[in-house]
């Protein structure tokens, strides 16, 4: 293989540092003892001791952890179904209906929350845990969708075929062969709409509810205010479990049984 | 329904039916708050100015009726009232502004007061004891009173402001805040041309828009929660403010300073109001009277820097609080200040001016 | 693979699938039905909804000062996204072509800013940019300047802050375009004495279409709709079509006209969406 020109080794380098940087300091920051500017005043956690200590956190912390727990699992059990029904089908219709369950990723994340929000009020619907889940979700399923089917897509269907001559019913291919040959796809799927859900700020913005402020809104809310040393701290531990969680998320689907893959050059 | 084959998955799956079911059980959302469906403690919500949030206080009335209190904050009077029309009616407390509370007690939203469980309505100033737009307190009862004014760092700004006109100063181009509330920024303006900052005038409020445009390009920031931030660390020298946090702001900085111009400005008076949805009115009245009180009002002025509606607090007050102009106005200012009333029609005229401004 | 019979799936999953449809008929197409109508509808003095429709909220629309924020927001969106075609290339090229072993340290480096909290990233450039920011303490006690340069709250800080939120979604794209040029592509080119420059100009560039063109659609549609980072960075003072959109529901509460500019803005990324879609380039690299 021949080795990377220099310049452009540099360059990639660099722009990686550029992504990087922002965060960096963010993290180094919050153990500054200084409450003010960014001179640097000695190491201290106590601006992580604040936060734990203050109810406010805490409590959009466990909203932002209820809500995300069940937008994922709604929307995986939802997106099984979506996913495996769609690779079952072929044809003009199929086309649509993948284009139609894919337009909630391309569509600007204001419009939707302004949208459920007018949705919400119109039907009287009160706003809190459950207008926030369902505005995950919306965004949650396709997603799912999309992680689900492009292993689906890798899946030679012969196995599927094989265990059905051998007299499996439908309920048994799907159980001993589909979902298992899924489940690095269902984990990575999981974990990554969990951490979208943590992470999520536009939708929740406009559809949350009183007292369903999630962590993401209390940082803002925090940023608004004025920027303290608390937020440092807050926005270092929600960068760092989304880090955590995504990392996870994607070596888990690093695993790949060879045997389930169709041979193809471009996999 | 699909059967995860991995144990790890089943118990993933049966944790958050749990949870979700838990949630979902007879629609209790929080946003509709019943004592005696939730296992923890009852709730009250509270949505306030995020400049008014002292936790202590809250504590305290936390831990002396075993309740717990769920703030929100907002920063104008059109974001309250936004979120209110926008369906965030679990709320049981709320906190508009004077001409607010007017507007939002004719429009129904705010609910009736039984005053008898509110005794300290008996201790307010006199000035806010019969406000025009709630004279009897039926729905709306004084909490903060103040000023708004110019905060300056008199390092850089050697003559004291006398006149609004400072803020159209291209010597400070980029180093000016505006507060981001309509009526206050447009009120600035008419103030400064001469009209009453509740003018229904369509010629006016042109005007005051036009030179309001013409500021825009020395203004750094529309802010109504950073200035005082930004007063300390010096990205601004002149701030459309309100007087609570440029005393908060002195205390940082001792050359940060509160004026307020010749031609006058706003007074205001933010009440505490009942929602008329709230599920928990008595206990928000409790809230209220609680909030009133003498010694508790004393601890929200020496904190928050703001002059209470209970006229038993200020002879109480340090000096240095009591005396400073930001936090209470000399007597002699108060005969050139403004109380802000509701434009009624006129408010098409505001909104239009203010997207337009903003737009530019 | 020929349209197989329903009965080769379990109910279970025919159910959720349809279950996932009609969930998203109801709230995703619905509130966007609910958009069109009352943006046809009028606001009542105080704010709310009153049904007397009129087109007056789309005649807004056409107004020049409504016609600069559109026209702002699209410069903005289309410069963030040619920024970040320029820079994130040789990020992208370095991880295509880096050895196997190196690949995924470095995927998974990239990958890992593009999940992590938007909001969260943007505000760290607040601390950065402040009068008593990193930047400035950097060049005040470096002596460079004498006074604080006004770094936050301008249209600088803006552009940046969206460059740096939404260059994971360029560089993604354009990893998996890159990877598919077969290595032998470049080897040829070179063997056929072609410069590195040539080389990229006439072979890895061209055949990395589908990846800008993808990244440019996961960069431009979000950008023109931004929100978070004109808010926090911008100051109240340039509005783009986000905030704008944000200020005429949460703040001056005219829904009607909030609704026509939201739906003038996805007619915008429909199009763009479509347009993309439709030259099939975009297609595989979801």
């Amino acid at each position: 293989m021949r080795s990377l020109p220099k310049p452009i080794l540099l360059a990639g380098f660099m722009v990686l540092l550029f992504l990087y940087l922002p965060v960096i300091i963010l993290i180094g920051f919050s153990f500054n003892a200084s409450t003010m500017g960014v001179a640097w005043k000695g190491f201290s956690v106590q601006w992580y001791e604040n936060l734990l200590a203050d109810p406010s956190i805490v409590e959009a912390t466990l909203n932002s952890l209820i809500i995300a727990l069940i937008s994922t699992a709604l929307s995986l059990l939802l997106g099984l179904g979506a996913a495996i029904g769609l690779e079952k089908r072929r044809g003009l219709r199929a086309s649509c209906m993948n284009t139609l369950i894919l337009l909630p990723l391309v569509i600007p994340e204001i419009l939707m929350g302004v949208a459920l929000l007018m949705l919400f009020v119109m039907l009287q619907v009160p706003l809190g845990f459950g207008s926030i889940i369902i505005g995950h979700m919306v965004f949650n399923l396709p997603l799912t969708v999309v992680i689900l089917r492009a292993r689906l897509r890798k899946f030679n269907p012969a196995w599927e075929d094989a265990a059905r001559d051998l007299g499996a019913t439908s309920w048994n291919v799907l159980t001993s062969i589909t979902l298992p040959m899924l489940r690095p796809a269902i984990v990575g799927a999981a974990l990554l709409s969990f951490t979208v859900s943590l992470d999520d700020f536009v939708v929740t913005f406009f559809v949350a509810g009183p007292g369903s402020t999630t962590l993401p809104l209390k940082v803002f809310s925090m940023i608004k205010t004025g920027i303290t040393p608390e937020v440092n701290a807050l926005s270092a531990i929600l960068v760092v479990v989304s880090m955590a969680f995504v990392g996870l998320s994607w070596l888990f689907q690093q695993e790949v049984p060879s045997s389930f893959l169709k041979n193809d050059s471009s996999s | 329904m699909i059967h995860p084959p991995n144990p790890i998955m089943r118990l993933f799956f049966a944790l958050v039916l749990l949870v979700a079911g838990s949630q979902f059980v007879g629609c209790s959302e929080p946003s509709s708050p019943e004592p005696s469906r939730k296992a923890g403690p009852q709730k009250l919500y509270y949505f306030t100015w995020s400049d008014y949030v002292d936790s202590k206080i809250m504590a305290d009335f936390e831990a002396s009726r075993g309740v717990q209190v769920v703030v929100d904050t907002f920063s104008s009077n059109e974001e309250l009232l936004a979120k209110i029309q926008a369906g965030m009616t679990g709320y049981d407390v709320v906190v508009p502004s004077d001409f607010m509370a007017g507007i939002m007690g004719r429009l129904g939203l705010l609910a009736e007061l039984d005053l008898s469980r509110i005794p300290n309505v008996q201790e307010l100033e006199k000035h806010l004891a019969q406000l025009p737009f709630d004279p009897t307190q039926k729905f709306s009862i004084p909490y903060l009173w103040g000023t708004v004014g110019i905060g300056y760092n008199a390092k850089v700004i050697s003559e004291v402001p006398t006149t609004w006109n400072v803020l159209w100063n291209p010597e400070y181009s980029g180093r000016i805040s505006m507060l981001n509330d309509q009526r206050e920024v447009f009120g600035l303006a008419l103030r400064a041309l001469g009209y009453s900052l509740n003018s229904r005038d369509r010629q006016a409020i042109q005007e005051a828009k036009d030179r309001l445009i013409n500021q825009k390009p020395l203004v750094k920031v529309y802010t109504s929660e950073q200035f005082d931030q930004l007063l300390v660390s010096g990205d601004v020298v002149l701030a459309h403010a309100w007087g609570g946090p440029v005393a908060r702001a002195m205390r940082e900085d001792s050359s940060i300073r509160y004026a307020i111009p010749e031609e006058g400005g706003t007074i205001w008076a933010d009440c505490m109001a009942v929602l008329a949805t709230s599920k928990n009115k008595m206990l928000a009245m409790d809230f209220i009277n609680y909030l009133l009180s003498e010694k508790v009002a004393l601890q929200t002025s020496q904190r928050l820097l703001f002059a209470s509606a209970n006229r038993h607090v200020r002879h109480q007050l340090p000096p240095e609080i009591r005396n400073n102009i930001a936090v209470y106005p000399p007597d002699e200012v108060l005969s050139r200040m403004e109380w802000m009333e509701d434009v009624q029609e006129a408010i098409r005229e505001y909104d239009r001016a203010w997207t337009e401004l903003k737009v530019h | 693979m020929n349209h197989l019979s329903s009965q080769s799936l379990p109910v279970s999953v025919i159910s959720t699938f349809w279950l996932a449809l009609f969930f998203l008929l109801i709230f995703f197409f619905l509130p966007l039905l609910v958009v069109f109508g009352v943006s046809f509808a009028s606001r009542g003095l105080y704010g709310g909804v009153e049904w007397i429709l009129t087109w007056d909220n789309y005649r807004r629309l056409a107004d020049p000062l409504i016609g600069v924020i559109f026209f702002r927001s699209l410069i903005f969106a289309a410069m963030t996204t040619m920024v970040c075609a320029i820079i994130g290339f040789p990020l992208a090229y370095v991880v295509a072509r880096v050895s196997p072993g190196w690949q995924l340290v470095w995927l998974t480096l990239v990958m890992i800013p593009f999940w992590t909290n938007f909001l969260v990233r943007t505000y760290a450039w607040i601390l950065i940019l402040r009068a008593d920011g990193l930047v400035n303490g950097f060049l005040l006690t470096l002596g460079i300047q004498s006074e604080p340069l006004s770094l936050l709250f301008t249209d600088f800080a803006v552009a940046l802050g969206l460059i740096y939120g939404y260059l994971p979604f360029m560089v993604l794209p354009l990893i998996v375009a890159i990877e598919r040029i077969s290595p032998r592509l470049e080897e040829a080119a070179s063997d056929l004495y072609a410069s590195r420059g040539a080389m990229f100009r006439y072979v890895v560039l061209p055949l990395s279409k589908p990846g800008f063109m993808a990244g440019g659609v996961l960069v431009f549609i979000p950008s023109l709709g931004a929100f978070i980072t004109p808010y926090i960075l911008g100051g109240g003072q340039k509005m783009m079509i986000g905030t704008l959109i944000q200020q005429e529901f949460l703040v001056s509460r005219d829904w009607p006209f909030g609704s026509a500019l939201s739906f003038g803005l996805m007619g915008t990324a429909l199009i763009l969406w479509f347009l993309v879609n439709r030259t099939s380039l975009g297609k595989n690299v979801t």
